[in-house]
């Protein structure tokens, strides 16, 4: 591969809940190559994520996807200048085999340490994806763990602005996937079954959360779904789960997007960025881009591959906080409530 | 030959350094604050302290458990971690027989217990016969009876030892007929010392694996899988 002296390699490594993944990203934007192993096959046997059993999948594939990565990308951990890792927030154990693996390669290879924010690393798919987009921006995150509505004002600089007050979004959807008998990953499936339904046939609520704008709340939603099947099996109705599908995901489409435009509005952006794996949605991708549209707003979002757990982002991330000079010792530990900007 | 070895199994952290009859450092710790945080700190300052190359060693050993998951997962992921970058293999030292190996020459049998929860106990039997070691009993989770049933049955003495002792002394002094005694601080916990020796007579018997293949061995399924089993099992009857 050509190398340039002033480029920058990062290798970034993720591992904070299902996916095993590292990847090698040059200056920030440009991916050499992104590993992922998903263990969502034996999480589907269960339902959902098992964090003992994702944290004992995590130590039998980091060192092969790791590996992987260095050859994809076509370098060895010489042209490496930084090994990003995620440490936060997450499952703690499955952090942890991130974290300690990391730390051994940055002391074994004297390479820096950066330990990045998973959220954040989430934001700067976008910069993957999008080589012209800088900050500031506002930036809706939904994932099955996060549902945030921040202003990214510079490379690490967070403020947040809105926040679910219960489920996170990706929450919600796999909650109503399991009440309609869609099982686990909820996300993907509501969303294609959503196709070949209605979205108006019912009209599930939109919850406003009391004294704060732009916080969300999606419990209440999730709720209506399960009275409206409690009701038609009571009735003895028949149940229309695509019309399900499709209203319910128009509710929280609608709440979404109202929001990150209307905040978009009131702080003057006109670029709009999605991330996390809700961001990957069809419903929600059409629904905020016709809204941001209207109102004259740029919408960015990263294709699927990058809005999914990955470590492309992570190494991405990790450059931006190298490049200021903020690293980590041998004592970096995992958090798994770390809040977003907290270093 | 020269092996860094790593033990972060239970409450105690320990690393040391061993090169050919030598014990060349060695740092242990049993104090609660998170392996994650102290582990590769004490490796970083047994390296300094010695002037050692890593890249000269000739294996990396870690005790491969069992122990407490999460303490099991952050030794291993270091030695995978160091392993990967210095291209070397790993020696998976069986935790309880690395403790027996704490008490190297004595002619008792040698009962290691780690508190397993769940009313068991992680431990084997062991006994040296001047410099060789046997593994009487294969390491295993047991319910204290069950052990001592076993050591009854030898009607040899015994040394016990490990963080298991603690919680069933009673037990011990009631049940146990044989001649016994409990090990003193300085031999009752893991140590990476130890651990390192047993790894070298491992290592020259040719019992080492890759960094890529190295796992932990928990000797239990995650309380999923087994409810899991239970599940299907059930179910099965029920058919």
């Amino acid at each position: 591969m050509q190398l340039e002296e002033k480029d920058i390699l990062i290798l970034g490594i993720e591992s904070s809940c299902d996916e095993t993944a590292a990847a090698v990203v040059k200056n920030g934007r440009d991916v050499l190559s992104n590993v992922i192993y998903s263990q969502i096959d034996t999480h589907t046997l269960y339902g959902g994520v098992v964090p003992e059993i994702a944290s004992r999948k995590h130590i039998e594939k980091i060192n092969p996807v790791i590996k992987k990565a260095l050859e994809e990308a076509n370098v060895t951990l010489e042209d490496i200048d930084a090994i990003a890792v995620t440490y936060g927030p997450g499952l703690v154990g499955a952090l942890l085999v991130g974290v300690a693996e990391a730390k051994a390669i940055s002391y074994a290879a004297h390479k820096p340490l950066v330990g990045v924010h998973h959220i954040e690393g989430h934001v700067s798919a976008n910069f993957i994806e999008n080589k012209e987009l800088e900050p500031p921006f506002m930036c809706l995150i939904v994932s099955g763990g996060h549902t945030h509505l921040v202003i990214v004002k510079d490379y690490g600089e967070y403020e947040i602005i809105g926040r679910t007050r219960d489920d996170a979004a990706g929450e919600a959807f796999d909650k109503v996937a399991r009440a309609i008998g869609l099982g686990y990953p909820g996300g993907p499936k509501v969303d294609k079954l959503a196709r070949e339904g209605n979205p108006h046939a019912i009209e599930f609520p939109r919850a406003k959360v009391a004294g704060s704008v732009y916080d969300f709340s999606f419990s209440g939603v999730k709720s209506a779904v399960l009275n409206h099947l409690n009701s038609c099996e009571m009735k003895g109705l028949p149940v229309n789960k695509a019309d399900i599908a499709a209203s319910f995901q128009e509710a929280v489409v609608d709440v979404l997007s109202a929001h990150t435009v209307a905040a978009a509005k009131e702080y003057g952006f006109t670029k709009v960025a999605m991330a996390g794996g809700v961001a990957s949605n069809h419903a929600l991708r059409e629904g905020m881009l016709q809204r941001c549209k209207e109102n004259g707003i740029e919408l960015y979002y990263p294709r699927p591959e990058l809005c999914t757990d990955n470590a492309a982002m992570i190494a991405s991330a990790g450059y931006y906080e190298f490049i200021k000079g903020n690293t980590h010792g041998l004592d970096l530990n995992a958090v798994p409530n770390l809040k977003l900007g907290e270093r | 030959m020269k092996i860094l070895a790593v033990d972060s199994s239970g409450l105690v952290a320990s690393v040391a350094i061993v090169e050919d009859d030598v014990l060349k450092a060695e740092y242990t710790t049993n104090f609660k604050k998170t392996h994650s945080q102290t582990l590769m700190p004490m490796i970083d300052e047994i390296v300094r302290m010695t002037e050692t190359d890593l890249a000269t060693m000739d294996a990396i050993a870690v005790a491969k458990g069992p122990g407490s998951y999460t303490g099991l997962r952050i030794g291993s992921a270091t030695v995978k971690g160091l392993a990967l970058v210095l291209d070397k293999p790993i020696i998976a030292v069986p935790t309880v027989e690395g403790l027996a190996y704490n008490l190297y020459g004595t002619n008792r049998i040698i009962c290691p217990l780690m508190d397993a929860r769940r009313n068991q106990v992680y431990t084997g039997l062991y006994k040296f016969e001047g410099d060789a070691f046997h593994v009487l009993k294969e390491q295993a989770p047991l319910g204290i009876e069950e052990i001592i049933e076993e050591i009854n049955t030898l009607s040899e003495p015994v040394i016990f030892l490990g963080d298991g002792v603690l919680p069933y002394k009673d037990k011990i002094e009631e049940m146990v007929k044989v001649p016994f005694l409990f090990a003193p601080a300085h031999l009752a916990a893991q140590r990476a010392g130890a651990l390192a020796l047993r790894a070298k007579e491992m290592f020259l018997a040719g019992q080492i694996e890759t960094a890529d293949e190295h796992k932990p061995d928990y000797l239990r399924l995650s309380q999923a899988e087994r409810e899991r089993n239970e599940r299907e099992q059930s179910g099965k009857e029920r058919v």
